[in-house]
């Protein structure tokens, strides 16, 4: 038998995901010597013909990155759960949507008005936008269709593996490759990454607020943030208890408040909720008035509560926009 | 079940699978069996007020109140008031199903750049 035929795809994503790989250094070429690519376009030329021509199932596994948004992604995102035993979502793009997920708070159209037209640094004079279909002297030209919500890729096609985070950490990418390579994979559906949340590992959580403790919620370019005290107890807000933990704490440690990317733990459905049910049980009042003020003074809740898992919550976008 | 008890979760799963108004009734200030369930709910409730109107869903769909066992009367013209106010607002607008894109839906031909 030959070497494992792996899939790398990018879907509505940054880049940052195959940067990812990239960044597993030396280690990489451990793994591209055990496995066989067949699909890889940011790195290497294999054309969707190709794999059109594999048996089904024939990859042993696809790595996913990226959001869902058009109607190539999706095509493509099919195509490869036929060609493949094992689908894997890489990344908070492909997990829950991540930060392009949070276009669900618009639609198609706004996102081309302001990119096309009202975007401050835009001058188009001349109307000059995308068209599904353009002729030229060769034949047509398409684009793919751009659809008016972001989807995760579970939401698509079955995925049987999750790899968090924005990007995911070389040390969880090579854990799960081990794993795929020598078939000690758990449970199909799992979040390849510890299932507590990250406060449990946090160094400042001998500081994490118990109970009620603030009065005033603050973001983080008001304060002088303290290296060493929690987050919350500083009146920042800070995902840790509504999120998975596995990421060595990255942005604690640069002294930044946790954002999410990891999502939530296997018993929370709905991040967003999670963390404001977490927020209001340390918020020091039980004045009405008062619990208005402080409520209103977070500019943007849904914004930063479903900052990469809006098109995984349960109200999943905006309506009416 | 105490109004403390209520997770914002079971809120938005009544919004997602079809409510078009949420009421949270608690017991009044002060007499919460656990002390302080009360309280933390008029917090969350405040928080998913903002929450609900970000994601489109009118503020006044999602209520809370205080109703003892005993005001019946109350209790009647609570539930009252509140179907009036989604009445007059109309039912929400549905969120489609997780498992199918717009793909193939037909209104996607056309890029409307109004
Ligand atoms: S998860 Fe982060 S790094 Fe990966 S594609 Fe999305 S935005 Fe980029
Ligand atoms: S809330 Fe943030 S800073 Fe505080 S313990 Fe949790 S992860 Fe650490
Ligand atoms: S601290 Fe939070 S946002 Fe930062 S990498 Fe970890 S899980 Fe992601
Ligand atoms: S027992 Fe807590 S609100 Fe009634």
């Amino acid at each position: 038998m030959g070497k494992p035929k792996v899939a790398f795809y990018w879907c509505a994503s940054c880049g940052g995901c195959e940067e990812a790989f990239v960044d597993l250094a030396e280690d990489i070429l451990k793994v591209i010597e055990a496995v066989d690519i067949v699909l890889w376009p940011v790195a290497l030329d294999f054309k969707i013909k190709d794999i059109e021509k594999l048996h089904d199932a024939e990859i042993a596994v696809s790595f996913i990155n990226g959001a869902v948004r058009t109607d190539e992604q999706e095509d493509i995102s099919k195509l490869l759960r036929k060609k493949s035993g094992l689908i894997v979502a890489f990344g908070s793009c492909a997990h829950l949507g991540g930060i392009p997920g949070l276009a669900n708070f618009v639609n198609r159209d706004k996102i081309f008005d302001w990119v096309y037209k009202n975007a401050p640094s835009v001058v188009n004079n001349n109307g000059v936008f995308p068209q599904k279909k353009t002729g030229v002297i060769e034949g047509d030209l398409t684009l793919p269709e751009f659809y008016d919500t972001v989807y995760t890729l579970d939401q698509v096609i079955d995925v049987d593996y999750y790899i968090p985070g924005c990007a995911p950490p070389p040390d969880l990418i090579l854990k799960a490759i081990e794993a795929i390579l020598s078939g000690t994979l758990p449970e199909k559906g799992t979040v390849l990454a510890p299932d507590r949340a990250l406060c449990e590992t946090c160094k400042r959580r001998e500081t994490k607020p118990e109970k009620a403790a603030i009065k005033e919620i603050k973001r983080v370019h008001q304060v002088m943030l303290d290296p060493e005290r929690c987050f919350l107890d500083q009146g920042i807000i800070c995902l840790g208890p509504a999120t998975r933990d596995g990421c060595g704490e990255r942005c604690i440690n640069a002294n930044m408040p946790c954002r999410g990317c990891f999502g939530p733990t296997s018993r929370v459905v709905d991040q967003g909720a999670k963390f404001l049910s977490a927020l209001a049980s340390i918020i020091d009042t039980n004045d009405e008035a008062e619990i208005r003020k402080i409520t209103n003074s977070i500019v943007d809740p849904a914004g930063i509560f479903y900052y990469y898992s809006l098109p995984a919550s349960m109200l999943r976008r905006k309506l009416n926009v | 079940m105490c109004s403390g008890r209520i997770d914002p979760q079971f809120i938005l799963k009544a919004f997602q699978s079809g409510a078009d108004g949420v009421l949270i009734l608690g017991c009044h200030p002060g007499d919460c069996h656990y002390k302080e369930g009360n309280y933390k709910a008029l917090r969350r409730f405040y928080l998913l007020r903002k929450l609900i109107s970000q994601f489109g869903i009118e503020e006044e769909r999602l209520k809370l109140d205080w109703v003892s066992a005993s005001e019946a009367d109350k209790f009647v013209r609570t539930i009252n008031d509140m179907v009036e106010t989604v009445k007059a607002l109309g039912p929400l607008k549905r969120i489609p199903a997780h498992t199918s894109t717009e793909k193939g839906t037909g209104d996607l031909q056309e890029i409307k750049i109004g």
